[in-house]
């Protein structure tokens, strides 16, 4: 039998808690630890889609809340003409099923990102960053000045969507929805890293020169990485409107860009469960030590200097070492 | 021909590297670039393979011209390169180097084990863990797994301890046995002319003197490749 490495066992530690955690508290009758937990999922799974393009394509996107935002607004949306019988743009009905959501929700922010990436990714550096970040406020903007859909106090979901025959009102069940898909995007993500596209994505980050002269044109491959990416975090983002049965436009705001950013930073740059356990520390923060100051991202400031200063490879690297792709 | 090179001048910004560069490679022949460090052997290579696109000359490969095309685009046209200075993949194994940017032919990965064996022994190892010597078996392994019609080889056997140079220039002759077209550019003469079929010497940047090996008498390697 193959020897896990250091890393598995940090990660199979990691998931284990994450998964016994919100049983624990249903056990203790505490939903608001389920809820809590199902946000650090929601949020994981944002983050392992930026991973995809930040730590694996080597792509610093400033705009990822964009995708979530556009996530959001989907379930958002779909979910307001379901509940009131009316179309979408004349035509389109509205619908309460979540696989029809997280559908729609992925092909819209697949276009978007492809719309986007085919632009920003001819540039590079602080170009590429200020680019997703422009294309993210300018869809921010939009959102505000929406007034169909709540313009800036956003947009309420009366009733949790609907996926199949489960009650997803029940806090477990609908963790258990967040967490069956972000080990579904994590799995994604290493098989399509383990795969010949991984590998190309993986030169191309290297050395995208060296890639060219093996006759594979590197743009393709770091724009698919770019969609692929965004149609994770859009698949959050949908959760995410569902689980607060609210969407906004702050979900759309270049703070939640950063945040995202400091999560992938925080758990592991281009480690596979990197983003997991940024989200973990970042929720826990923000709601533990939230509760006795506003300043608490002081602390979260005071982490991410130590990890990025002492860490090589954030808290999964702490913990584990090397990684292949340091 | 398979390569034609005629006249290409080639600049870095304002300076000017290339100011004349002649050269052809024939199907199945091996031809030495030589002259002395910074006479613009890379620069030719560099222009060949669109990297440093040249401003004047043509480059013609198998019947196409490659003005305008990018360097993905000449690679895939069928040249491949194996750069100075065993450049791979450092955070990717020796079987994802191998096979990431593969295309269909005749070399694939077992061949290229048969070629190199020490890489199929290594194939799970990270780049950066392998000697200099397998960094250069891997770097040409990498360029053969594209099945190119032309392999350039720049400064392959340079810096590795002897015995691995005997064998990267042993894996030279069996391509070149095998007719595989090649361009070489090496130091080690002895080595490199038994091999070529033609030479061509650069010298500040201009192609100054083209013939057959036994036509390079000792007084033009005093003029243009001595120290």
């Amino acid at each position: 039998m193959r020897k896990l490495s250091r890393e598995s066992w940090i990660n199979s530690v990691l998931v284990l808690l994450l998964a016994l955690a919100p049983l624990c508290a249903s056990l203790l009758d505490e939903p608001y630890y389920v809820s809590l937990a199902s946000r650090v999922v929601i949020i994981a799974m944002a983050a392992v889609g930026l991973n995809l393009a930040l730590g694996f394509g080597g792509l610093i996107s400033f705009g990822h809340a964009a995708f979530f935002g556009l996530g959001g607004y989907v379930a958002g949306v779909a979910a307001y003409h379901a509940f009131d019988g009316s179309y979408f743009i004349g035509g389109i009905p509205g619908s309460d099923q979540m696989p029809v959501i997280w559908l729609v929700a992925v092909l819209v922010a697949g276009l978007a990102a492809a719309f986007i990436g085919v632009i920003s990714l001819r540039t590079q550096g602080v170009y590429f960053i200020m680019i997703t970040l422009a294309f993210a406020q300018m869809i921010y903007y939009f959102a505000i000045s929406f007034p169909t859909y709540g313009g800036e106090d956003g947009l309420s979901i009366y009733v949790r969507n609907s996926l199949f025959s489960l009650d997803t009102s029940d806090p477990l069940i609908f963790f258990g929805i967040c967490f069956f898909s972000l080990m579904l995007s994590i799995f994604f993500t290493r098989r399509l890293m383990g795969s010949r596209f991984g590998a190309a994505l993986t030169m191309a980050r290297l050395n995208e020169v060296r890639l060219a002269t093996s006759g594979v044109e590197p743009f393709p491959i770091r724009l698919t990485a770019f969609v692929l990416s965004a149609m994770i975090t859009s698949g959050a983002g949908a959760l995410f409107a569902d689980l607060n049965g609210f969407v906004s436009p702050s979900m759309l705001s270049w703070h939640h860009s950063g945040e995202l950013m400091v999560i992938v930073i925080l758990g592991g740059v281009g480690r596979l469960f990197g983003p997991v356990a940024g989200a973990v520390v970042f929720v826990l923060l923000e709601t533990f030590i939230g509760g006795f100051t506003q300043h608490w991202q002081f602390f979260l400031g005071l982490i991410l200097l130590s990890v990025v200063l002492f860490a090589n490879g954030g808290l999964i690297g702490l913990l584990a070492g090397r990684s292949r792709h340091d | 021909m398979m390569l034609e090179v005629s006249q290409i001048e080639t600049y870095y910004g304002p300076s000017q590297a290339l100011f004349g560069v002649d050269l052809s490679v024939a199907a199945g022949e091996l031809v030495a670039l030589m002259g002395r460090n910074g006479m613009g052997k890379s620069t030719t290579i560099r222009s060949i393979c669109r990297l440093t696109p040249a401003k004047r000359g043509h480059i013609v490969f198998d019947g196409q011209d490659l003005t305008g095309l990018r360097s993905f685009q000449a690679a895939r046209s069928g040249i491949g390169l194996v750069p100075e200075g065993r450049r791979c993949f450092a955070s990717l194994t020796v079987y994802e180097n191998l096979v990431a940017t593969a295309r269909s032919g005749a070399w694939d990965y077992a061949k290229v084990v048969s070629l190199f064996p020490r890489l199929g022994e290594r194939a799970g190892q990270m780049a950066d863990t392998l000697s200099g010597g397998e960094q250069q078996m891997l770097a040409i392994g990498r360029a053969l797994m594209t099945n190119p019609k032309l392999l350039i080889l720049d400064e392959a056997t340079e810096g590795l301890a002897p015995v691995i140079r005997q064998e990267i220039w042993s894996a030279i002759r069996r391509l070149k046995g095998e007719g595989q077209s090649l361009l070489v550019v090496d130091k080690t003469l002895s080595e490199l002319l038994p091999l070529a079929d033609s030479c061509v010497i650069l010298e500040k940047g201009r192609s100054v003197w083209t013939g057959r090996p036994a036509a390079l008498t000792n007084d033009l390697r005093d003029q243009y490749l001595g120290v």
